[in-house]
């Protein structure tokens, strides 16, 4: 029966893909730097997991949806990119701005460990592609060099070398900023 | 080992990514060199920090919840439009403004989404062994198997004396709902008539769009929407539903 088939997988589907949602949530947020278009994002590469999951050949289903919801994104940057042509300043310019300059407003002299998560979450989304996305994967969404590999679809020698400059470049922006504050 | 692979390696030696042999290389470069020993404790401070923040997002309720509700269920939960028809049901005024707002909702974002997934259940259908639950071509056998299937049964009318085969009914699922389609025979072609009930019973002239090479006719007509799917041409499908709807009228008048 067709019908119970495709309750059976949109079941399956439920169980295997839905407690990652966080996971997919939080690399779309990274990603795009914009909750409402993160939200929009992880919809459709839901929807986009659910209509190729007949082709899903497991194991790893974190993976499979990383790498849905970076066909996403770059469909979106495709879109920014465009529709920036029209509003060039103000995005472009944000991204230039190092973060340390934009919290003048904070004169502590802690040490590393105190920055508060809103601070460290500026700072790694001021990462540069393809940095940050390794980054991301691998301290935030704990994926091995093996599953990052596959998610983003490079060699883990590539992975390797981004991850170790991805955190070079986040404890430069640190140091950086305890440097501003004292 | 340089300091250029030792700046790449510790790094996996902080995650736990190199085997015994590598890890034994790293640590002894480390031990001998001072700028690779101070760049490894601070990525090694620097990743203890992370961990102890909270970096992860939650995925705010509201999208768990659309989400939830574009996979088919078993039983559908209440779409959006269904919700807005109960609604609607509350009292003659709120009917005029629910069915303004279905309108509004449908056309401006639903719209383009629906026919790609009616087009989406029309190719699933060929394939082999999805097209047809129930196989007949009587009109009287099809018509009550929808029954109880569907909060509203689809009109089922046979058109095999006007060129249109009849051959079954089937439920399919679009817009995260069931949803009737009834199966028509056009010479080797199929054509699937998918028929859902809206809050609207304004007549919608139909009209046809194309997507993915399939021809999509639809119409709205006594609170029900149709989309006709084939890949047979623009004209027939046209002729298919003038057909349709002209025995609709018969039967409803007759």
């Amino acid at each position: 029966m067709p019908v119970s088939d495709d309750f059976q997988k949109a079941q399956r589907f439920r169980e295997a893909a839905l407690p990652y949602l966080d996971d997919v949530y939080t690399l779309a947020r990274y990603l795009l730097r914009d909750a409402s278009d993160a939200e929009d994002a992880v919809q459709e590469c839901y929807l986009r997991a659910l209509k190729h999951f007949d082709s899903y050949r497991g194991p790893a289903m974190k993976p499979w949806l990383f790498a849905i919801l970076r066909n996403v994104c770059n469909a979106e940057y495709a879109r920014r990119a465009h529709s920036h042509a029209a509003i060039e300043d103000t995005p472009g310019a944000a991204d230039q701005t190092p973060m340390w300059q934009e919290n003048e407003a904070s004169p502590e002299t802690e040490v590393l460990r105190s920055r508060d998560a809103g601070a460290i979450r500026k700072m790694i989304d001021a990462l540069a592609e393809p940095f940050k996305e390794t980054f991301v994967l691998r301290e935030i969404n704990n994926l091995s060099y093996r599953e990052i590999a596959e998610a983003v679809g490079a060699p883990v020698g590539t992975v390797m070398s981004r991850l170790a400059r991805a955190r070079a470049m986040l404890r430069a922006a640190w140091t950086a900023e305890e440097e501003h504050s004292k | 080992m340089t300091c250029d692979e030792a700046q790449i390696l510790l790094h996996a030696l902080l995650d736990n990514e190199l085997d015994a042999g590598h890890a034994r290389e790293v640590e002894a470069h480390i031990a001998t060199c001072p700028a690779c020993t101070a760049e490894f404790t601070a990525q090694r401070e620097m990743k203890r920090v992370l961990a102890d923040t909270k970096l992860r997002y939650s995925a705010p309720a509201s999208l768990r919840t659309r989400i939830e509700a574009s996979i088919p269920q078993a039983r559908p939960q209440p779409s959006r439009r269904s919700v807005l028809r109960g609604f609607a049901m509350g009292s003659a005024v709120s009917a005029l403004a629910a069915t303004g707002v279905v309108a509004v909702v449908l056309r401006q974002d639903d719209q383009q989404r629906i026919l790609s997934e009616v087009v989406s259940a029309h190719l699933r259908s060929l394939q082999a062994g999805h097209l047809i639950d129930v196989v007949s071509t009587d009109q009287h056998t099809v018509k009550p198997w929808f029954n109880g299937k569907l909060d509203v049964a689809p009109p089922v009318i046979d058109l095999t004396a006007q060129g249109f085969t009849l051959v079954g009914g089937r439920l399919d699922y679009v817009d995260a709902r069931a949803i009737g389609a009834v199966v028509y025979k056009r010479r080797q072609h199929i054509i699937n008539l998918f028929v859902s009930q809206t809050a609207s019973t304004e007549h919608r002239p139909p009209k046809t769009q194309t997507m993915q090479g399939f021809n999509c006719r639809r119409w709205g007509e006594r609170g029900l929407n149709f989309w006709a799917v084939s890949d047979i041409g623009g004209d027939e499908l046209a002729e298919f539903v003038d057909k349709f709807e002209t025995a609709m009228k018969a039967n409803v008048e007759g």
